[in-house]
């Protein structure tokens, strides 16, 4: 009898599928779709390096080859050349991508893990706790960002820890404003009223009621931002402040083929153009998701 | 307005305040690590000890700070330790050839953003307005870095059109400002475009826009004198607030075609560990950013009549 009453009702989907669902709406934007396209390709790279790259990204052979030119056994191709130090441009734009990928999402991750509790406190207390958060990020934002990157990685060194602290520091205050801003419209729903009516915790509250109903926002918000930690990383690593050497950075490398750019102009191209593509990948991935987010 | 002004004034000191806080712990509080950078890495624990000693850095850390903002009101910020030379002898020049750079960029990436902004939100959706959304969607995901490089690429090294450097080594030549001035704008206007752009569709839809064009209005001068005057408003906010990323922006600009600037000059510290030319360029920064905010702040309520007279 109660097992008959229990199949009666219809299973809930399960939050995970619900989520998927929802992100699977990205078809609907053919922007949205040539964005997607571009990250899972680099993604795609990033996961095959090995197998996708024709040398290791750290093996030298004949400095400065053309685009197209043997290498020095004459057994394969540098499809973009050399370097100056004689290695393959294409191998390290291949895992190059490994390390902008592992660190910008790892970055932004460490971002939004100290943002939205700072945010979800701000908008769900409000007084004096909303005064002090909002404070702080305001001190915190009226650094010009790069300003602000300089004089961390100068006093605690350049590394990829370091700048996934960087960028952590840097950016949780912006993620703590948009959050604090949807909360402070969400907390009036019946939902959390109710929610409060039973007594639940004001964490239970915040983390079950209200910040599940800001995630498509948050969502957009962390596309654009993941693009914009990806220039971050790429313009430390051309200051030379980002990951050190050798292994390949595609910001690293821009400033290192510059150097040569007088005798070979384009090798400085290549890893310009694989950071741009990621960037407007992330970018159009964005635009895409907020398009089809408005539209129900 | 006036209790506004100067409240926002208050906060900007206030703000002001923390920041040297910030800096002060982030740079000052390791004296050790003050002392190498002044001596440098080869000096002996001895030298450093006495040095430290005789600038009085064994003092207690809020007098220290104290003493150090101190200075920093008046504008002593101490001696480079490259340059050696007083630190605002190097900094106001180059802050000065900064704003030339930064004025320039800024004029013309606000021109093409509003004229761009107004075009794709006078009708939203149409084949402009998609055009524009994807060029400034195109053009803010180049990092400046790489369309320095790839600009420096083509114009110099293929054709050979512009100098490759900015340097100004035989005195100002306007033509060594195009390639940085491009760069920055390239980078800027897209941002600028868009929010003018969601601000004029805004206004588009209001009613009054509406009545003008039902009674018979130009199409022209609905836009201009009535979509217009009200659609600008927010972007001037936007564009105040891009100084902030144009401070950013400048840096690697500068590097990037050594322009003898702000932003290369506070490169240059941090790679040298010049730390009393780092504190100055950080809280100059700071400084010119919290103060286009007010100023942002103030002229947004000024400029928009519903804030003005309320």
């Amino acid at each position: 009898m109660t097992e008959q009453a229990v199949a009666a009702v219809p299973r809930r989907e399960s939050s995970v599928l619900r989520f998927a669902k929802g992100l699977a709406l990205i078809r609907e934007s053919w922007v949205g779709m040539v964005g997607l396209v571009l990250v899972l390709f680099w993604v795609f790279v990033a996961i095959f390096a090995p197998l996708l790259a024709p040398f290791p990204p750290n093996a030298t052979g004949a400095p400065l080859t053309l685009p197209g030119g043997p290498s020095l056994d004459g057994s394969a191709v540098h499809w973009l050349g050399t370097d100056q130090l004689g290695r393959d441009i294409l191998s390290r734009i291949i895992f190059g991508s490994r390390q902008v990928l592992l660190y910008a999402p790892l970055a932004t991750l460490c971002a939004y893990l100290v943002g939205i509790p700072m945010g979800l406190a701000a908008g769900y207390r409000r007084g004096l706790t909303d005064d002090v958060l909002s404070f702080v990020a305001n001190v915190i934002l009226s650094f010009p960002v790069l300003v602000l990157y300089i004089i961390i990685i100068a006093t605690i060194g350049a590394s990829g820890t370091n700048i996934v602290i960087a960028v952590t520091f840097a950016s949780a205050p912006g993620i703590m404003r948009i959050v604090r801003g949807l909360v402070l419209d969400l907390r009036n729903r019946e939902y959390v009223f109710a929610a409060e009516t039973r007594g639940e915790s004001p964490w239970r509250i915040m983390l079950v009621e209200i910040l599940p109903n800001a995630r498509g926002p948050l969502i957009v918000d962390a596309c654009l931002r993941l693009g914009y930690v990806v220039i971050t990383i790429g313009t430390l690593g051309f200051l030379g402040l980002g990951l050190p050497p050798p292994d390949p950075d595609w910001g690293g490398m821009v400033s290192e083929n510059r150097q040569v750019a007088m005798f070979l102009p384009y090798i400085a191209i290549f890893p310009c153009i694989a950071i741009s593509s990621l960037v407007l990948g992330f970018n159009l991935l964005a635009d895409g998701l907020r398009e089809v987010s408005l539209r129900d | 307005m006036l209790v506004f002004a100067v409240r926002r004034f208050g906060t900007m000191i206030l703000t002001m305040f923390v920041v040297s806080v910030l800096v002060f712990l982030l740079l000052e509080v390791n004296i050790d690590g003050v002392a190498t950078k002044v001596l440098g890495p080869y000096s002996s624990q001895e030298q450093r000890h006495l040095w430290l000693q005789a600038n009085g850095y064994y003092d207690p850390a809020i007098l220290r700070y104290l003493r150090w903002l101190g200075n920093f009101v008046v504008g002593d910020f101490g001696e480079s330790v490259r340059f050696k030379v007083p630190v605002s002898e190097v900094l106001w020049p180059r802050l000065a050839n900064t704003g030339i750079l930064g004025g320039i960029a800024l004029f013309f990436a606000s021109l093409i953003g509003l004229t761009l902004g107004v075009i794709a939100g006078m009708r939203e959706g149409g084949a402009r307005d998609r055009g524009v959304s994807v060029v400034s969607i195109l053009t803010t995901s180049v990092p400046e870095f790489a369309s320095a490089t790839f600009l420096m690429a083509v114009l110099v090294f293929q054709f050979q059109l512009l100098p490759g450097t900015s340097g100004m080594a035989d005195g100002f030549d306007p033509v060594q400002l195009v390639l940085p001035v491009l760069v920055l704008v390239i980078y800027d206007f897209g941002y600028i475009a868009r929010m003018t752009r969601a601000s004029m569709a805004e206004v588009m839809t209001t009613h009054y826009i509406r009545t003008a064009v039902l009674k018979g209005l130009p199409y022209g001068q609905v836009i201009r004198r009535h979509a217009m005057r009200n659609a600008l408003i927010a972007p001037f906010t936007v564009i105040m607030l891009q100084i902030n990323w144009l401070l950013s922006g400048v840096i690697v600009v500068e590097v990037a075609y050594a322009y003898k600037g702000f932003g290369s000059l506070l490169y240059e510290a941090s790679l040298n560990q010049d730390i009393y030319l780092i504190e100055a360029c950080a809280m100059v920064a700071v400084f010119v950013a919290v103060m286009t905010q007010t100023l942002a702040d103030i002229g947004y309520t000024y400029l928009n009549p519903r804030i003005r007279f309320s």
